[in-house]
């Protein structure tokens, strides 16, 4: 792999950065791999990077049926946290804030991850009684929240001049979240296909699977049919968000996943003015801004299932009353870019990392939310590829959970995804 | 003076009779009213304007509108609103512009050292780099170099903002030539038209050409077909107002700029339509060869304009460079302006369309422009034969430049239509559409006025449906000759030239840059995108994205159309967030709920809470000098020794009638409500399908198949749907109504030992002895003058009485109780005084115990789950559940070894106190007047086999003791209640 | 926001409606007698195809009477609506 630093950047300066290789090659399709990953997003990527590095399984085909990185990772609000509410649930994402943290120098790519604590806004009892499960939870597991008081959480963030005690949702109080972060979304998938393709795996983009097979005789999976051609494999896992029961359908295998729509927006780019991430839980927006001066902003997602990947005008209009709410001055602000992008959630919520009923076929969906996951995500998941066993930390994601209606609900989640 | 040398002496639609002072990076000029910013600077022969986003070079205006890639300013004062191109700002008197990313002026920028590093710094320079010691190190300094304009701090402006809804037949979208015609066809055939343009007036790109139509120029056409459509009922046509998102089932959003109505700022619409005409027009592409960025190259259509709309001379020496043949109309303005055109590079071999009355121009065929020379202005260019690779040097201080002409395919994209390359013009055009819409004019690549206007008629007839009998008669129109290109996505250059040719003027992208990235591998067009930034700015890549994928495909050796496009996003020019909210603000955007007594409340120094459901209640009545616990201690103790009341009107009441009533409550309701008698209630626990607890109130039995609900103030609405879907979906065989009188009836409940004393002090006809009007029952009749259904219900533990009225009687009521219960020192009491008291009593609340996830074994309520119904929504979820015996959490009473110390809610219980995953929390704590100490209720790990076990709970600093106990600590049999 | 036709009151605006999820086969009229697995993928497992699906609408804002469309979960065409029967 081609050595990324200032050294190299300014060596390779003198010959018109003629010298630069491929982050990834574009090998020919075999007709066989020990594992095939379908979706070369964030987690497809990261399981593929980790199967290599962590199980020396190189033998790997991540199948795409666009470009690489061009789903959810492509297209998200890059909030890094892990104040989750179940105790099942905070550990799992505590990993994955400490992986994000070393990856930038263990990828040798520059993720521009910034530690910057995410704040809540929080202006009614209810939810501030909710946040301090979320607080005394995550003490628990060494993800730390704590609360501050109205003018401190004025001072930290300036431009919020709304929510004052004549206003028609007081602010209450601030939780502050330190270990939230942001990075570059782009950089997490490029970063980590690089590294897996370093390794041997192979990417292939513009190949869709069309269905999953089967051996005849046990009912197991033994590969997928391509747009490209047959490709056989005992391990298949489906890494695709949005699109997960459209591949599981193909054998008729049941999943508790609904796909739905969530957009986001972003502002011109301005000078600084927020460094942390505002989450304001209790009217439904979060915000911050990036590296560019853009404000980055989400709301509530559309209700209906949807693989539209566009926006609901009257949801689009209630994130920025909201926002407008709590920071009036960005009125004059201007709206630049929008977009939307579909995510599946399972029936409690809470992902699914899991074996499935069919032998070789393993699942990782229900990722609302899932930019902050994709390190563990793909972490554990080449865990449970390689040892046919769960990781700690994702057995309480299994599908098992389901036979005996043992939700782990995450009840009342924050907007922010 | 500057003033004259570049501004034509007549001409142009500006009022040369209203001069106008205005600033800009603070030199004062003038200019006329009609000017752009960008026009009147041009006229007063400014043309260094900017500094680019990355590597802070020179530059100056390149278009005239919306396309705009190089130049952005931001206002001072009252007007500040973050960035704005240089062309879409209006001078008026008091107008103060600066540039935006340069300091102190674009003249002189300090940030300008960055060309002279810009080998290290290409695209995606940073992903390779910036990592050690970390990204924050560096951060800072990054966030500050970015970010172009800033933030703005005040909202002063006069007047507000407002939104509207609206219908229309047809929505045209542009009030170019297309756009004109097709509305007067539309509405002289009766259809109910809106026509909304981007530009200060209607006239498109009508206003920036000379073409005679009808024999007259252009722009008197032009006003008498928008006099025409003004005089019309059925036409509202909308100026600078920008179309800018096309939503599904044809819903576009609008927003007008500058509305005409007095104290509305701006004004946006959401629209509709049955049908839409796209009539966007196209904008041209640039062209990329090295330094095509210097001050002085200007896109030829912005050159147009600004000679013949403005009546400015944009440089003294001009050259035009095209691949295409629109570029000689603008020559024959440029020089009828009064400019010296001095040649025409036109890259096209084998084309001869040169216009006679042009011959005595030096025309370059089969050549291209390589490079510009000069820094802070264009001074010459070096032109190259394509085929001999001759060279020649032409001195010029203004270069126009066409690649051609893009459909503005935006909306059109966004509507789902499919956009498809067309090899002839060189572009993507608009493909089949999806939704109830076309595209006219030029947006749909036809490029003759005669054509556009046969083709907007004809389209909508098609759209409103009608035949070529209605067809409206088209103006004489001059011969004109067809338009036709030869691509060029770029010029041939060295590697070395490639580095300064810029594809995306605005974020600093060059040619070099998009063969970096796919030299890396990157060669998607969405991963060049990303990979260079280009098509990323605020001007979206409107004059520059083609060229990108014509770059693409060039290296790939492929066609154009298998590259294909980026995602056209809304919305198509930036927007100000106040625009899309109106008047939604405050409790107008979040309405409240209130009932008859909130006022009296507000009045009596009741600090108000929000509960469930955006119901404002009070939360307790301070009394001056008490500290909250002292006043929530001293409601706790008047409902327990005295005489209470509390506003119960938020409560979900239902009433529920029909043969199958009794069928439907027993299947909400996990116990059995066959036994209950009329005049009766009983409390029901309403679980959802998954098992999970969702409600709980009380149910009357008013008579045979006639019961009334009540539900918790928060979920009301939830479960009002709840049972609507369930009748309506799954039993719409079954007979029974449901109606909702939550609003229709208010209640008092007085609570206390005093309760019954109260109410004979009220004066009754309802016999109020324990016999005849037992815990639990309603009875009918007079309180007061009052007619008056009573309920026995307590949520407090205490003896109650809760006296429901007709809403418009509840002040009245209240009031009334107010002061008949001045002898029994009646106290108000609010919802935390509440609270302490059912926690006493053990008694679930919502949102505390029932918080979404537990379901009623976990909370010890087996004796309300009926053993005798087969079943009940929920039943089977929870069989589910314990037939496989998880172990779940248990609601159990605390009593905490250090009897004064208050726990917050939530604090988790863990083995030993340990930081390690909790076997509980503590869902309520409070102090209890009736124990004098503190008392909590909590969720444990099965707590109920753990009766009398010290647990630890892990509050902030420390580690806190406890026993566990029965959840209750008052009156366990409840026969308060029963009194 | 979608156009929805009520059956009752015509096309109306998205923002009258509650969402009421992918059509559910008829609760069965006594649930205890079903397969402990038919109920759990009853409860849990709902159709989502990338393409029509049936879903339910509340006029809450309006008659108040639930529905059921049919709508593309691709493209938001809504191919048929009707009420209960």
């Amino acid at each position: 792999m081609q050595p990324y630093s200032i050294f190299s950047l300014a060596r390779n300066a003198l010959s018109g950065h003629q010298n630069w290789s491929k982050a990834w090659r574009s090998p020919p399709l075999k007709k066989r791999y020990d594992v095939i990953i379908i979706g070369a997003g964030g987690h497809g990527l990261a399981t593929a990077y980790y199967l290599a590095k962590n199980h020396g399984i190189t033998n790997v085909a991540v199948l795409e049926k666009g470009w690489l990185g061009g789903g959810n990772i492509a297209r998200n609000t890059v909030t890094i946290r892990s104040n989750y509410m179940r105790d099942e649930s905070i550990p799992f994402y505590v990993k994955s804030v400490k992986l994000y943290e070393g990856l930038t120098k263990e990828l040798n790519y520059n993720l521009m991850y910034s530690k910057r604590s995410m704040i809540d806004v929080v202006q009614t009892y209810p939810k501030l009684r909710e946040i301090k499960r979320r607080m005394y939870n995550g003490d628990l597991h060494n993800s730390a929240y704590e609360r501050i008081e109205v003018d401190e959480l004025r001072r930290r963030i300036p431009y919020l001049t709304g929510g004052g005690p004549e206003s028609r949702l007081p602010i209450l109080a601030g939780m502050v979240h330190p270990s939230a972060a942001v990075c570059r979304h782009d950089a997490v998938a490029w970063s980590y296909a690089r590294a897996a393709d370093d390794r041997g795996v192979e990417i292939h983009q513009n190949t869709e699977v069309l269905k999953l097979l089967r051996n005849s005789t046990d009912g197991s999976i033994n590969g997928v049919e391509t747009n490209h051609g047959t490709v056989y494999a005992d391990k298949v896992a489906v890494v695709v968000s949005g699109h997960t029961t459209s591949i599981t359908d193909t054998i008729g295998l049941k999943l508790p996943l609904k796909s739905f729509n969530l957009s986001a927006f972003v502002s011109e780019p301005v000078k600084p003015i927020i460094d942390v991430v505002v989450n304001c839980p209790d009217i439904g927006v979060y915000l911050s801004q990036s590296d560019k001066g853009e404000l980055v902003i989400g709301g509530a997602p559309d209700a209906g299932q949807s693989f539209r990947r566009d926006i609901k005008q009257h949801v689009f209009e209630d994130a920025v009353c909201s926002m407008l709410e709590l920071f009036p001055s960005f009125k004059r602000l201007k709206l630049l870019r929008q977009w939307g992008g579909t995510l599946d959630i399972a029936h409690d919520a809470t992902p699914i990392v899991s074996q499935t009923d069919v032998q070789g076929l393993y699942v990782s969906a229900g990722w609302w939310g899932g930019f902050k996951a994709v390190p563990a995500g793909g972490y554990t998941l080449a865990h449970l590829i390689a040892k046919n066993e769960q990781h700690e930390l994702t057995a309480p994601f299994s599908l098992n959970r389901f036979k005996r209606l043992d939700f782990i609900l995450e009840a009342g989640t924050t907007t922010a995804t | 003076m500057s003033k004259d040398l570049f501004r034509q002496p007549q001409g142009g639609l500006i009022d040369r009779s209203q001069t106008i002072s205005f600033q800009f990076n603070g030199t004062t000029y003038q200019g006329y009213s009609g000017d752009s910013l960008a026009s009147a600077l041009i006229a007063n022969g400014v043309f260094l304007t900017a500094r680019s986003f990355k590597y802070h070079r020179p530059r100056g205006i390149v278009g005239s509108g919306y396309e705009e890639p190089s130049s952005l300013v931001e206002l001072i004062g009252d007007e500040e609103s973050g960035n704005q191109p240089i062309t879409r700002v209006q001078i008026r008197p008091g107008l103060n512009a600066r540039s935006v990313n340069c300091w102190p002026s674009p003249n002189f920028d300090l940030m300008a050292v960055n060309q002279y590093v810009s080998k290290l710094i290409p695209a995606a320079f940073y992903y390779k780099t910036f990592k050690w010691p970390n990204w924050h190190f560096f951060e800072p300094s990054i966030r500050r170099a970015a970010g172009l304009a800033s933030a703005p701090k005040n909202i002063h402006h006069q007047g507000h903002y407002e939104t509207r809804y609206a219908h229309y037949d047809i929505l045209i979208v542009g009030a170019g030539p297309a756009g004109l015609i097709a509305a007067l066809q539309a509405a002289r055939s009766g259809a109910r038209v809106m026509l909304a343009d981007d530009g200060l007036e209607s006239g498109g790109s009508l206003l920036s050409q000379h073409v005679k139509i009808d024999g007259k120029e252009a722009i008197d056409w032009v006003r008498e077909t928008t006099a025409s459509l003004d005089a019309m009922d059925n036409v509202t046509r909308l100026t600078e107002a920008t179309v800018w998102a096309y939503r599904e089932h044809n819903l576009l959003v609008i927003t007008e700029r500058s509305p005409a109505t007095q104290n509305v700022f701006q004004r946006s619409w959401r629209v509709r339509a049955k049908q839409v005409l796209i009539a966007t027009g196209a904008i041209e592409r640039n062209l990329v060869f090295a330094n095509n960025d210097r001050p002085g190259v200007m896109m030829a259509s912005a050159i147009q304009s600004y000679v013949n709309r403005y009546a400015a001379k944009p440089g003294k020496r001009a050259v035009l460079f095209a691949n295409n043949s629109s570029i000689y109309a603008v020559a024959r303005d440029l020089r009828a302006s009064g400019v010296e055109l001095v040649a025409i590079i036109d890259s096209r071999s084998n084309v001869n369309d040169l216009p006679e009355d042009l011959q005595d121009i030096q025309v370059f065929r089969n050549y291209v422009v390589e490079q510009c020379h000069g820094t802070k202005r264009l001074r010459a260019i070096t032109i190259k034969n394509t085929e001999t690779a001759e060279k020649t040097k032409i001195d010029c201080d203004l270069l126009g430049i066409s690649g051609g002409w893009n459909p503005t395919v935006h909306l059109f994209s966004q509507s789902r239509g499919k956009v498809k390359y067309d090899a002839n013009l060189a572009t993507f055009i608009p493909g089949e559409s999806v939704q109830a819409c076309q595209c006219i004019g030029s947006a749909s690549a036809i490029f003759t006025l005669q054509k556009v206007m046969q083709d907007a008629v004809q389209k909508t007839l098609q759209a409103l449906d009608l035949d070529q009998s209605n067809a409206i008669l088209l103006p004489q129109l001059e011969p004109e000759a067809e338009y036709s290109i030869q691509a060029l996505w770029h010029v041939d250059l060295n590697e070395s030239l490639c580095s300064k040719s810029f594809i995306d003027i605005q974020n600093d992208v060059t040619l070099s840059d998009v063969h970096l990235a796919m030299r890396e591998g990157f060669d998607a067009v969405e991963h060049v995108k990303r990979y260079t930034t280009a098509g990323m700015g605020i001007d979206q890549g409107k004059t520059g994205n083609l060229n990108v994928i014509g770059a693409i495909a060039l290296k790939k050796g492929c066609a154009p159309d298998e590259i294909g496009t980026t995602t056209f996003r809304s919305p198509f020019v930036p927007i100000e967030f106040g625009a899309l909210t109106g008047t939604r603000e405050g409790s107008v955007y979040l309405p409240y709920r209130h009932t008859s007594i909130t006022q009296w409340n507000k009045d009596h120094g009741a600090e108000m809470y929000e509960a469930g459901a955006r119901w404002r209640r009070p939360g307790y009545y301070p009394r001056s000098g008490e500290s909250f616990q002292e006043t929530v201690n001293r409601e706790s103790r008047v409902v327990r020794e005295g005489l209470a009341v509390y506003d119960g009107a938020p409560l979900g009441k239902f009433e529920i009638k029909g043969p199958d009533a009794l069928k439907l409550i027993d299947m909400l309701y996990t116990n059995n409500f066959d036994s209950l008698k009329i005049g009766m209630g009983r409390y029901g626990l309403m679980l959802n399908e998954d098992g999970i607890i969702f409600d709980d109130g009380v149910t009357f039995k008013l008579a045979e198949n006639h019961y009334i609900m009540s539900t918790s103030t928060g979920n009301a609405d939830a479960v009002n749907q709840h049972m609507e879907f369930f009748l309506q979906t799954h039993r719409p065989d079954w007979q029974v109504k449901i109606t909702t009188i939550t609003t229709q009836w208010a209640n008092a409940t007085l609570c206390g030992p005093k309760a019954r004393e109260m109410m004979q002090a009220l004066g009754t006809d309802i016999d109020l002895s324990n016999e005849a009007f037992p815990f639990m029952a309603m009875r009918e009749g007079k309180v007061g003058d009052f007619k008056a259904r009573v309920c026995r219900v307590s949520f407090t533990g205490e003896l109650s009485f809760e006296i429901n009225v007709r809403s418009r009687d509840s002040l009245a009521l209240w009031e009334t109780i107010m002061e008949v219960g001045m002898p029994f020192n009646i106290s108000p009491v609010g919802s935390e005084s509440n609270h302490v008291l059912r926690v006493e009593k053990g008694f679930l609340s919502l949102g505390h115990e029932a918080d979404g996830t537990t379901t009623p074994f976990d909370l010890g309520l087996n004796w309300i789950m009926s053993k005798t119904k087969t079943d009940y929504i929920g039943k089977k979820a929870n069989e589910i559940r314990l037939a496989e015996n998880p172990s779940r959490w248990q609601l159990v009473g605390l009593l905490p070894d250090d009897p004064n110390e208050l726990i917050d809610e939530s604090a988790p219980i863990t083995p030993g106190g340990r930081r390690e995953a909790s076997e509980g929390f503590v869902t309520a704590c409070v102090w209890s007047v009736v124990h004098n100490r503190v008392i909590a209720l909590a969720l444990l790990e099965n707590g109920q086999s753990r009766m009398d076990e010290t647990i630890y709970i892990r509050r902030k600093d420390h580690v806190v003791t406890a026993k566990v106990t029965a959840p209750c600590f008052y009156d366990a049999k409840g026969q308060l209640l029963r009194s | 926001m979608l156009k929805i036709s009520c059956p009752f009151c015509g096309p109306r605006n998205e923002v009258e409606f509650v969402y009421g999820g992918p059509l559910k086969d008829r609760r069965p009229d006594d649930v205890s007698q079903i397969e402990d697995s038919t109920w759990i993928n009853y409860l849990t497992v709902p159709k989502n195809p990338l393409g029509p699906v049936q879903e339910r609408w509340w006029h809450v804002r309006g008659c108040g009477c639930w529905f059921t469309i049919t709508r593309d979960t691709r493209s938001h065409d809504i191919i048929e609506s009707e009420v209960e029967s």
